[in-house]
């Protein structure tokens, strides 16, 4: 493990330089690639604001900026979440040449579609910023929770990454479930609505790891308050397990990559 | 660090042939029917076999080993090991140093960057630092000779071109030790032959080499001791021109003779003044045994015998019947044999001995083999090239304004 590490940190440049790439095809016209980070984000957000005007309607209530702000603040993050395990999935299949080529640590693939899929998330965060200034959702020190809310987040994508590249390496259909489990996560996931709208049985919802971390972006970003940290530990301490079990998991499986493939 | 730079222990390395599982829909059937006593699953695990057997070897600094042996002897598997990418089912490996492999020298590019990006993102996957490879990005384009395209993305180069920016990469790692495989066959004569004076410039600098090849030619120029492998077993280690040998003659006698043909050419060999051989020195003089048998009733035939050279090119052909022997007619299980005397005016090289059986009145070619033997002519120094000329200087000397030195004869 400890080894691995050593090795992967030697191998810094090559993480950079892969990332470079996967970005640098992306953004090759450069129109479209600005157009790629923001295209998911803002379809999530309008189907949300679909979502929430609904609840308006039932509700017989007028629908609040602070909600609009709220869905717009989860939906990006959700896109990350989402793209990161869409390209995580494809990217030790998709570099099949270099993984039965040449040595180097593997796990790069994985961490290097997490990283450039959180460059996309940083350009979608500009217009998100924007958006939220126009909203006036105001200042706070609670802001301060934001990239650690983040940092787990890319956490827990990296985790979930290299556990499903290595899985849909050997198994080819594990990229058809993991679509599936991506397109239906949102329903499960406090993207369009919010855990307290389910009053006592949120507790159940906010189980998925996800979860708390979206409401406390929310709870700091939008409503000024600290997230709950009870749920923010369960947060880490999964993504934390996560992360290891998938490097652990990833390295054990290595060195059977190149014949499986 | 000790003086072995490199080294195998008794390495085997096991593969399952059939169908493997690479789905979850396969593999869940499966494996439930196995819970439930059935035995498909046991008999797609009997089907393995070992692509390498027990292989030692131990290189030092340095040094320059060739492993050669037919398609599908292990050698890839062997180079795969070494470099960590496939892990032996037993055995133990060490390598001393960092260890760069040839093995796809275009594995890492990416046809949407520029041939500048892909130097950068191709030296970084082969190892190299960033700044290392800034500091010798001169060298590598002018190596690669692609000093114009350097800006355009590699999907618009030539397949040529691409392997010869590849190649210029990764022969400027500088590595303890450096793995080889078949990179030599990218590319037109004049790059393969700076390609292998750059691996010769490596090696000189004290790197240790471990080549792949089928070009006997690069592998005697390169290495002084190789390795043989068939089937995965070890036949012999030693030096190159004995193993080469070997190599050789236990590719003769494979062809079995096809029935169904009327006459069918049933034995070639090539042999010096004491029998057989396959290894020669350039002008020496070889005899080809061609021996006949017919089938069936057949007239008006003549042997024929050419020389070819490693790219298929033909050097030479001669026949019976245009060395004024008489057409041969064969009753059925007659059989006829003759001796073909050549003189080998041929450069260092391996050249593949072929023949046939031909009738000239209707042009008709009744067996053929190619090639029906291999030669090796060992190492020339005076010469390169396909033919021996022979030469020698006869005149040499400094002329023009305040020579005095007289013209030598």
């Amino acid at each position: 493990m400890k080894e691995d590490l050593r090795e992967l940190y030697k191998y810094r440049e090559l993480l950079y330089m892969i990332t470079y790439r996967d970005i640098k095809v992306r953004y090759k016209q450069s129109i479209m690639g600005f157009f790629w980070a923001i295209l998911m984000p803002i379809l999530i957000v309008m189907s949300g604001i679909v979502v929430r005007y609904a609840y308006a309607m039932v509700a017989h209530a007028p629908l609040k900026t602070a909600d609009i702000a709220g869905v717009a603040i989860k939906s990006v993050p959700w896109a990350f979440l989402v793209s990161s395990i869409r390209f995580t999935c494809n990217s030790l299949t998709g570099n099949r040449e270099l993984v039965t080529k040449i040595y180097f640590p593997k796990e790069i693939f994985p961490m290097a579609a997490v990283l450039a899929c959180l460059f996309d998330f940083l350009v979608a965060s500009v217009a998100l910023v924007i958006f939220l200034a126009l909203t006036h959702v105001g200042v706070s020190i609670y802001l301060l929770w934001v990239p650690v809310l983040l940092g787990t987040l890319i956490v827990l994508a990296t985790g979930i990454g290299m556990l499903v590249s290595a899985a849909s390496l050997f198994f080819r259909d594990v990229k058809y479930i993991v679509e599936v489990f991506l397109t239906f996560g949102i329903f499960f996931t406090p993207v369009f609505y919010d855990v307290r709208m389910f009053g006592d049985r949120g507790k159940y919802l906010m189980l998925n790891p996800v979860a708390p971390l979206l409401d406390g972006l929310s709870a700091c970003i939008v409503h000024h308050e600290s997230p709950d940290l009870h749920w923010f530990l369960y947060s880490l301490i999964f993504s934390l397990a996560s992360f290891l079990s998938g490097f652990v998991l990833f390295k054990h499986l290595q060195p059977m990559f190149a014949e499986s493939i | 660090m000790s003086d072995v730079s490199l080294s195998m222990e008794h390495v085997y390395k096991k593969f399952r042939k059939g169908e493997i599982y690479n789905s979850l829909r396969d593999l869940i059937p499966a494996m439930t029917g196995k819970m439930f006593g059935g035995d498909e699953l046991d008999a797609k695990d009997r089907r393995e076999f070992w692509a390498l057997e027990d292989l030692s070897f131990e290189v030092k600094r340095g040094e320059a080993l060739a492993i050669i042996g037919r398609n599908g002897a292990g050698k890839s598997t062997a180079l795969k090991i070494l470099s960590r990418i496939m892990r032996p089912t037993r055995g133990r490996m060490v390598v001393n140093g960092r260890l760069s492999a040839l093995i796809e020298v275009t594995a890492g590019f990416h046809p949407d960057l520029t041939g500048m990006e892909n130097i950068f993102l191709h030296g970084t996957i082969l190892g190299m630092k960033k700044r290392e490879i800034q500091g010798k990005l001169d060298q590598i384009i002018a190596f690669s000779g692609l000093d114009d395209f350097i800006d355009t993305p590699v999907k618009r180069y030539s397949s040529g071109m691409y392997a010869r920016l590849g190649f210029s990469v990764a022969a400027h790692i500088e590595p303890d030790v450096m793995v080889v495989d078949e990179v030599l066959s990218v590319g037109d004569f004049v790059f393969q032959q700076r390609c292998l004076d750059r691996i010769k410039a490596v090696i000189k600098a004290g790197t240790t080499v471990l080549f792949v090849s089928h070009n006997l030619k690069s592998v005697t120029e390169i290495c002084d001791r190789s390795l043989l492998l068939d089937h995965g077993k070890t036949l012999a280690i030693g030096d190159t021109d004995s193993i080469i040998r070997k190599y050789l003659e236990s590719g003769s006698g494979t062809a079995v003779p096809e029935e169904k043909k009327s006459v069918h050419i049933s034995q070639v060999v090539v042999r010096d003044a004491a029998g057989e051989q396959a290894t020669f020195g350039s002008g020496e003089t070889a005899w080809v045994d061609v021996e006949i048998t017919a089938r069936d009733f057949a007239e008006k035939l003549a042997v024929v015998i050419w020389l070819t050279d490693d790219a298929q090119y033909e050097l030479f052909n001669t026949s019976t019947e245009r060395l004024g022997c008489t057409p041969i007619s064969l009753s059925p299980n007659q059989s006829y044999r003759c001796t073909f005397q050549l003189q080998l005016n041929v450069a260092h090289g391996t050249f593949h001995v072929c023949a046939a059986i031909h009738r000239y009145d209707i042009d008709k070619t009744y067996d053929d083999k190619k090639p029906a033997a291999t030669l090796f002519i060992g190492n020339t120094t005076a010469v390169r090239g396909a033919v021996n000329c022979f030469p020698t200087v006869v005149e040499h000397g400094v002329s023009g304004v305040g020579s005095e030195t007289p013209i030598v004869r």
